[in-house]
């Protein structure tokens, strides 16, 4: 089976690789965070706008929710530079591939989140203005809901792609990398993690003492609303029992390690912990509820850096013995490179036989337009020594100033040469030698 | 070379990072380094006077460029880095290894501008009374946040205008002390102040369609605005013209090339004595009569500057050429140092995804579609912007186009053209690229980039 080996950039890594990848796993978390809450929560915002139709204490939770989108928004986007950055240095020909190879849709990213963010302005500064035309309003709420869940199936497409040089030779488009096998799985992970990130941290957004539950929505307590979003992080979370597995059994041989699956199986079983003490949450009477609040958080960062720390742990396993391959045929061409210097034949550049300076300012200048006996782009040789016999000077002249045009010829552009190889330059063409040019 | 080659055989490659780049600098500019210093000022300035209308106009102003700036600005501004990474992966990603850590700098003063952005313009409505002061206070920073955006990222641009003896010593000394970093940095700083002056004086003239008493005020202040930068403006435009001819001498001693700049950039300083003289008038005017500037004296004064600005850039284009990366690397993506081993080996041998790996005598029009592809299709289409066929036809007319003398041509194309890179290839590569180039006199190809039709599967 054919698997390509490029060669990689030949300068250096700015820091470590160590301290890099350390840097890719660290912003990886950072940015990821605010992608689920800006997905979570338009996506929350949207159903209960929806259930608002009914009932309208819902309504006035989806207009509280969206207006932490307007913030998540803007720093998963910021924070996704970092992450950028490093992907860029430190995986340059998995990531360039992968990029180029789904070139089309990668570049659409950009528009489409454009488009998705206009739309949600759209729809956040637009509750008075459509309060009589809920469809239309609901309807740009579902515009960007659905841009925000496309969007991060061509993020997925492109970071499973790269771990895989074998198949690089077998896609075509965007479209045919989803049917890569994992791409599916990994997409549901990420879709289950959004809503239990999400109801989450809206636990904790309306159980904020500052947050005015009893001013901004009647209807609703605050232990009732942290229980709710309690029970929706519970019934997410579980669902990734079903996820986790079918991600991890769907993985390629070659990512598999035992190191990972450590890393892996003990987020798992934090994750386990966090299942039951949001269990408990969600049956938690109004007094108490919220109390082990800190105590889920603390066991959900511990879940996340784990599974962050494997996910890079596969893509490190899948890429590695690629990457051996890489850097011993950069270093081999370098090498070559290397010892090809004392070569230097770049035309015009140093070494060569010297040639007399009108040959040489002929053959670097004049050549790509004149020769001999033949028409190129302008007259031959011999049309110029009709016109200028025993006129070396006439050449000069209008080399610096091409004042018609010959019919039949492109103009040609004026030689703003030194004197003395435009001199040189005449007289040479008014030999004889210049005809065999 | 070594990355599969995506191609927009249509747009052009260029002009998809030239479209999302300007779109970004634009705004980048004016809604940001230039608004926020200016919306905060006027801020300030309604806070002293105890004016509430004042501040809800200001208000207005800052929702618009918060939303065009969070959006189309932040999303621009990642889409270089997607744009140019797609395009010459070569030369975004030797700059990153570079320019690493001035780039995780810039990061990170992007995170805090955005935290006080949003900070600013969601607390607006509550930080007042008392907290407004604070409030002004967080503009202050903003500003300044915005601001530092611009250092990292022009010792970048002066880098690729002006590498200095980098290639030596990969120092990036020569970056931040580049003779063209400070005018630069301060030409983009004023230049920004005046667009956002004539951007809001804009949105003023939207936003205050009943209240011609408020308008008037808020329009002599932002006229003060504009006319107290135009002095700087003035400075900044002239320094940055007089190094940047300089460079170009350092750079490029191809005398030819010079002249074809000097016509470029005489142009300019019509431009700048003409956006001079239009923002004097323009600010006298609105500073002294208010009520009386028509609403297109504005978009006027955006046009001219935006032209300005867009001669520099394009006059930084010129310099750079026929490189990438000064000395090092050439538009083409491929290095200079490459091409003794280019010239006696070969290109296709080299490269990984052409779909033969040498010149067979059966192959000649499909390994010159592949040079093609590998050299030249970064500037180069075959049927769209900058096509080859229209290239040969400007030469070489409606006669048959002869691959003898198209070889010749391409052999001395950088003595001829001083702006185009030399023939990196091996003379029998440069006689294939000739022939499939003379075919084009009669033959169309599509040239499909690696998002459509993936690489050439296997090596024979």
């Amino acid at each position: 089976m054919y698997v390509p080996i490029p060669k990689d950039i030949p300068l250096p890594q700015p820091a470590s690789l160590f301290f890099l990848r350390i840097l890719v796993v660290v912003t990886f978390i950072v940015h990821i965070a605010f992608v689920l809450l800006m997905v979570g929560g338009s996506l929350f915002a949207l159903v209960y706008e929806v259930a608002g139709l009914r009932r309208p204490e819902y309504e006035r939770l989806s207009k509280e929710i969206g207006k932490t989108v307007t913030v998540t928004k803007s720093l998963a986007v910021v924070l996704g530079v970092g992450i950028l950055l490093i992907m860029n240095t430190l995986y340059t020909v998995y990531f360039y591939t992968a990029n180029a190879l789904t070139g089309t849709a990668w570049i659409m990213i950009i528009a489409l989140v454009i488009a998705a963010f206009l739309l949600s302005y759209a729809h956040e500064y637009s509750w008075d203005l459509l309060a009589d035309r809920k469809g239309l309003h609901i309807a740009l709420a579902a515009g960007a809901v659905g841009l925000f869940l496309f969007i991060p199936l061509i993020f997925l497409a492109n970071i499973n792609l790269m771990l895989y040089p074998d198949q690089w030779d077998k896609v075509h488009g965007f479209l045919s990398t989803l049917v890569l096998p994992n791409v599916l799985p990994r997409y549901l992970h990420f879709l289950a993690a959004t809503v239990a990130v999400t109801a989450f941290f809206l636990a904790w957004y309306f159980g904020l003492e500052r947050f005015p539950v009893d001013g901004a929505l009647p209807g609703f307590t605050r232990p009732q609303l942290r229980r709710h979003f309690f029970a929706i992080a519970l019934g997410a979370t579980a669902a990734q029992l079903l996820f986790g597995p079918l991600l991890y059994l769907t993985l390629p041989a070659q990512t598999i390690s035992w190191g990972m699956t450590a890393v892996i199986g003990t987020g798992a079983l934090l994750a386990v912990g966090v299942l039951g003490l949001l269990w408990m949450e969600s049956r938690a009477p109004d007094e108490r509820v919220g109390n082990r609040f800190w105590s889920v958080a603390g066991l959900l960062f511990l879940t996340v850096t784990f599974m962050a720390a494997g996910r890079h742990m596969v893509r490190e396993n899948a890429i590695r013995p690629h990457r051996a391959l890489v850097e011993a045929k950069t270093m081999a061409y370098m090498k070559k490179v290397a010892a090809d210097q004392d070569f230097l034949i770049i035309p015009g550049g140093l070494g060569g036989a010297p040639e007399p300076p009108g040959e040489s300012v002929f053959k670097k200048v004049c050549a790509a337009c004149h020769a001999g006996r033949s028409r190129l782009v302008g007259p031959p040789i011999t049309l110029i020594q009709a016109a200028y016999k025993n006129n070396p000077q006439g050449i000069v002249a209008w080399a610096k100033s091409p004042y018609k045009k010959l019919k039949g010829y492109p103009p040609m552009p004026p030689q703003h040469l030194p004197e003395d190889q435009l001199k040189a330059v005449a007289d040479f063409l008014l030999t004889a030698q210049a005809l065999n040019m | 070379m070594d990355f599969p080659i995506f191609h927009l055989d249509f747009f052009g490659d260029r002009m998809l990072v030239a479209f999302i780049a300007i779109l970004h600098v634009l705004i980048n500019h004016a809604m940001a380094v230039g608004a926020l210093p200016l919306v905060t000022s006027l801020e300030w300035w309604g806070w002293r006077k105890g004016d509430e209308n004042w501040d809800r106009l200001v208000y207005k102003l800052v929702i618009v460029f918060f939303i065009v700036t969070t959006s189309v600005g932040a999303l621009t501004g990642v889409g270089i880095w997607f744009s140019t990474s797609l395009v010459n992966p070569y030369a975004i990603g030797s700059l990153i290894r570079i320019f690493f850590w001035v780039w995780f700098a810039e990061w990170v003063v992007f995170v805090v501008e955005v935290s006080l952005l949003l900070v600013y313009v969601l607390l607006w409505k509550r930080w007042t009374g008392d907290r407004k002061p604070r409030h002004i206070r967080t503009g202050f920073f903003l500003s300044v946040a915005s601001f530092c955006t611009l250092v990292p990222i022009v010792s970048i641009l002066s880098y690729i205008m002006d590498p200095g003896l980098w290639r030596f010593d990969h120092s990036l000394f020569y970056a931040f002390f580049s003779p063209v970093y400070m005018p630069q940095l301060l030409f983009r700083f004023c230049m920004a102040m005046i667009l956002a002056g004539a951007l809001s004086l804009f949105l003023v003239r939207v936003f205050t369609k009943s209240d011609h008493d408020l308008r008037t005020r808020v329009v002599r202040f932002i006229s003060l605005w504009i006319l107290a930068w135009a002095p700087p403006f003035a400075f900044a435009s002239l320094w940055y013209y007089d190094v940047v001819p300089k460079l170009m001498i350092k750079n490029l001693p191809v005398a030819l090339a010079t002249v074809e700049f000097q016509n470029l950039y005489s142009s300019i300083l019509k431009f700048i004595v003409l956006s001079l003289v239009a923002l004097a008038a323009a600010s006298l005017w609105g500073a002294w009569k208010p009520s009386r500037v028509p609403r297109w004296t504005w978009a006027a004064l955006i046009v001219l500057v935006v032209i300005l600005t867009g001669q520099f850039e394009r006059a930084r284009e010129f310099i750079r050429k026929p490189y990438m990366l000064g000395g090092y690397m050439y538009a083409s993506g491929i290095r200079v140092s490459d091409y003794p081993l280019l010239m006696t080996q070969g290109i296709l041998p080299n490269s990984e995804y052409v779909s033969s790996h040498k010149v067979t005598p059966d192959n000649h029009l499909q390994a010159g579609k592949d040079i093609f592809m590998v050299a030249c299709s970064r500037c180069h289409t075959l049927n769209g912007l900058n096509n080859m066929p229209a290239r040969l036809r400007g030469l070489y007319g409606n006669k048959p186009w002869n691959a003898k003398a198209i070889d010749t041509y391409i052999s001395t194309i950088h003595g001829a053209r001083p702006f185009m890179p030399p023939f990196p290839g091996t003379a029998r590569e440069r006689r294939v690229l000739a022939e499939f180039l003379a075919s084009l006199q009669t033959k169309r190809y599509n040239a499909e980039g690696a998002q459509t039709v993936g690489v050439p599967s296997g090596r024979e």
